[in-house]
């Protein structure tokens, strides 16, 4: 019964959808050949008007009912797996009902089906919530923005309701099913996809709001401070979960490697790096009205990105770690999506564009041009990116098998990126609108002696380092202090939130660098096999094997080696793991990692030959400063964003009065 | 600057950013692209020497054999057309298995054989390299 209930809610859903869009069709259509007409003729038409206001005020509960009736099939499908309910083809292919509960729900998006309903889930979500707390923007940009909102809805409801229902039955019912993929058990999973496609899905609102905002001819302030928070919240989430989905790939592959250039990640990196130009330049629209084309062009480019996203990962086309189906007419029908939006968008871009007018201008030295520059760059990294990412799948059309690995984006995007850090200790010590240099080079002064000292230090403590390595570790510390400058001579009590969250986030910047290019310059590695007892160094640590002993787990049985580990009198222990999982039938090596302030010890248990067990094992000094570094930007978002909401606020209020007395 | 002038160096400064990174992209393209083959696109012809690539195909069944060491394994990759043996200094991944798939990142050897940094097995058991999966579909039409 609960899988036909979630079908029952998801077709109602979509029809939610479609009148959804209609509403808005008609309402925005009527309101604005109302007020050509008006112009025009220079006359008022009451019952026009009110037939449109009338529509579009209908949008509204409309969008929200469809959002109640999305989160109703998702939790039908929940329940299902919750269940065990073994007549559905689905929790068959992904489940089992020894498994345990978190992970019985995490499979419900473990798969591709349920991972596609939970992306439309979110979608229909947001628009719920657009519907019920954007209070700032026009009714018309408003209603123009929920439709498209229902437009992309209904695109994925096509989707899931012809090439992939996730409530399919299946007769007989098999006693139990397949099991989840062992890699994926892992709390790593229940949260990493969701917050990712949080992520996507508020850059489609972001999306709407500017095809809203075409449609309507409505670019301006008001509209950026409309999507810049979700803008921003989508960033801050793509964040967490780029950061977030590198720590489990670290933890639970089990290659000591943070980062793979994999497809799959570079189509959470894609979204993240046109969200970082958009909130940029959206910065731009909301307080100093420019940027106008630009932005909206941008807002297309970060949709347009995790529509890629989703393709790459959902279609099946890549030869990857973790794409999960591969079915061509799954691959077609997203890939038919993606035309439609993209080229749609385009059109609508390229067709408005010419009405939208320039907006205010700048100098060439001042705090826009820097975030141009910003902007600029960042697209050339994502142009990199995506080319890399891409080329592969296009040259495989042609016949060609290839793939393109870490060399080739580190040799491209690695430079690029260091130019970025440069400008980003720079951007925030301009002014708006007119700076002059000789004051900006003055300000430089700080962050690039903290640069050159850092030269001098590294040079000497660590010479023969790589390259870029040593560029990294160079300019972290200059933008470091680069990035905290704007704060100095201010009040730091009644310093703006969104400031803070300014420095918060670029600061994380140089974190992240500089652990990536420690770990780059200083990983030590060892592999060898060896007889219980035995013992083996690796950067300044003695490991010795201790034992080899059984453990056992909810769903798993596991050999477990002791490390006892020596560093300078002191001793620990660490625990790696080689895991069997009975459902499927799987072996996972589980890594020991121990956290010491200046880096972490990674060890892997590999197979038993001969009464030896291999063994690999890393020291990387100041990796975890990687993750701390992501999570500091995460947090600085947040801050901002915190600032900028209560701000919003704080203008909604001083203004409603105004306008209720006038 | 006027904001129309402004606007077309916008425009200009965008349009100059794309082209540098197709440009950059392009170049890089040339000598990083790692080419995929699988053992039967290399038998009877000219290695691709000192180049990395890839080499997809299924770990032929039996072939697997640990070197005194402890770290080093030699196995043959086939494709039902042709075999490759192949080296390995490492951890296996947890999918690698006699008789399932396999991607190997590394450089051929002049005598042929294969020299892997790295081994790929798919997360998902159902998975097979593409390539592997056409040519073994090839063979068994020609067998039957």
């Amino acid at each position: 019964m609960m899988a036909e209930a979630g079908l029952a809610a998801l077709w109602l859903a979509t029809a939610f959808a479609l009148l959804q869009l209609v509403l808005a069709a008609v309402g925005v259509a009527i309101a604005m050949r109302t007020e050509a007409a008006e112009l025009a003729k220079g006359m008022i038409h009451v019952s026009a008007r009110e037939a449109a206001s009338e529509l579009m005020r209908a949008v509204r509960p409309v969008a929200v009912v469809q959002g109640v009736l999305v989160v109703v099939a998702f939790a039908a499908l929940v329940a299902v797996f919750v269940s065990s309910d073994m007549s559905v083809l689905l929790v068959v292919d992904n489940s089992h009902s020894l498994k345990p509960l978190i992970y019985k729900i995490a499979g419900t998006w473990g798969n591709h089906e349920g991972s596609m309903l939970l992306w439309v889930m979110v979608l229909g979500i947001a628009g719920a919530f657009v519907a019920l707390a954007e209070r700032s923007l026009d009714a018309k940009t408003l209603t123009a923005t929920l439709g498209a909102q229902a437009l992309i809805a209904l695109g994925f409801y096509a989707y899931l309701a012809f090439a992939s229902n996730p409530f399919t039955r299946i007769n007989p019912a098999p006693v139990d099913g397949n099991g989840l993929n062992p890699l994926l058990q892992d709390p790593g999973l229940a949260f990493h996809p969701p917050t990712l496609y949080l992520g996507y899905v508020g850059l489609s609102v972001a999306f709407s709001f500017a095809v809203g905002a075409l449609v309507t001819r409505e670019v301006g302030p008001r509209f950026a401070r409309a999507m810049r928070p979700w803008a921003l919240g989508a960033w801050i989430l793509l964040t967490i979960g780029i950061t977030a989905g590198s720590y489990w790939a670290y933890y639970e592959l089990g290659w000591g490697g943070w980062w793979f250039w994999d497809p799959t990640e570079n189509a959470s990196l894609m979204p993240w790096l046109a969200a970082t130009a958009l909130l940029h330049s959206v910065t731009v629209l909301a307080t100093r009205d420019g940027l106008r084309a630009w932005t909206i062009m941008l807002a297309v480019v970060a949709f347009s990105m995790s529509m890629v996203g989703t393709f790459l990962v959902r279609s099946g086309v890549l030869v990857s770690v973790h794409a999960f189906a591969v079915d061509p007419t799954r691959g077609t029908f997203l890939l038919a999506l993606l035309a439609l939006y993209i080229g749609g968008a385009l059109l609508l871009f390229g067709a408005r564009i010419g009405t939208v007018t320039a907006g205010t201008t700048f100098e060439l030295v001042s705090r826009e041009a820097g975030l141009v520059l910003n902007n600029l760059l960042l697209s050339v990294v994502l142009g990199i990116v995506l080319i890399g990412t891409i080329y592969p799948v296009i040259a495989q059309a042609m016949g060609v098998q290839l793939s393109i690995g870490p060399p080739f984006f580190n040799k491209t995007a690695g430079p690029i990126a260091l130019v970025l850090m440069a400008a980003l200790a720079a951007g925030p010590l301009l002014r708006w609108r007119r700076d002059s240099a000789r004051t900006l080079g003055r300000r430089m002064l700080v962050p690039v002696g903290a640069s050159a000292l850092a030269l001098v230090v590294v040079l000497i403590a660590a010479p023969g380092i790589g390259l870029l390595p040593l560029l990294g570790l160079v300019l972290a510390p200059g933008l470091a202090v680069g990035s905290v400058m704007p704060l100095a001579g201010r009040n730091l009590l009644r310093t703006p939130l969104y400031i803070w969250g300014m420095v918060l986030a670029h600061v994380g910047v140089a974190v992240a660098v500089s652990g990536m290019a420690s770990d780059t310059a200083f990983t030590r590695e060892r592999l060898v096999a060896l007889h219980v007892g035995e013992s083996t160094d690796v950067g300044p640590f003695q490991v010795t094997l201790k034992s080899i002993a059984p453990a056992l787990g909810p769903n798993w049985s596991a050999l477990e080696a002791e490390l006892v580990v020596a560093e300078q009198g002191s001793t620990f222990t660490l625990r790696p793991q080689q895991r069997f999982f009975s459902a499927p039938p799987q072996v996972t090596n589980e890594s020991a990692i121990k956290t010491l302030w200046n880096g972490q010890l990674y060890t892997v248990l590999g197979r038993e030959d001969g009464g030896r067990w291999q063994l690999r094992l890393w020291w990387k000094p100041f990796v975890t400063l990687i993750w701390a570094g992501g999570g500091l930007i995460g947090v600085g978002g947040a801050v901002s964003l915190l600032g900028r909401l209560r701000r919003e606020r704080r203008v909604a209020k001083r203004q409603a009065p105004a306008e209720a007395l006038a | 600057m006027k904001a129309k002038n402004q606007r077309l160096a916008l425009i200009g400064a965008a349009l100059v950013a794309l082209i540098a990174a197709v440009l950059l992209a392009m170049s890089a393209l040339k000598d990083q692209a790692a080419f995929f083959y699988a053992p039967g696109d290399v038998a009877g012809k000219p290695l691709p020497l000192g180049k990395a690539v890839r080499l997809g195909g299924m770990v032929e069944k039996g072939s697997v054999q640990k070197q005194s060491d402890g770290v080093t394994i030699d196995f043959i990759v086939g494709d039902g057309v042709a075999k490759v043996p192949v080296r390995f200094t490492g951890v296996t991944p947890d999918l690698f298995r006699e008789g399932s798939g396999v991607v190997a990142e590394g450089q051929f050897e002049p005598n042929g054989s294969f020299l892997a940094s790295n081994l790929l097995a798919k997360h998902d058991e159902r998975y097979m390299p593409p390539q592997a999966a056409g040519k073994m579909h090839k063979t068994e039409t020609l067998a039957q």
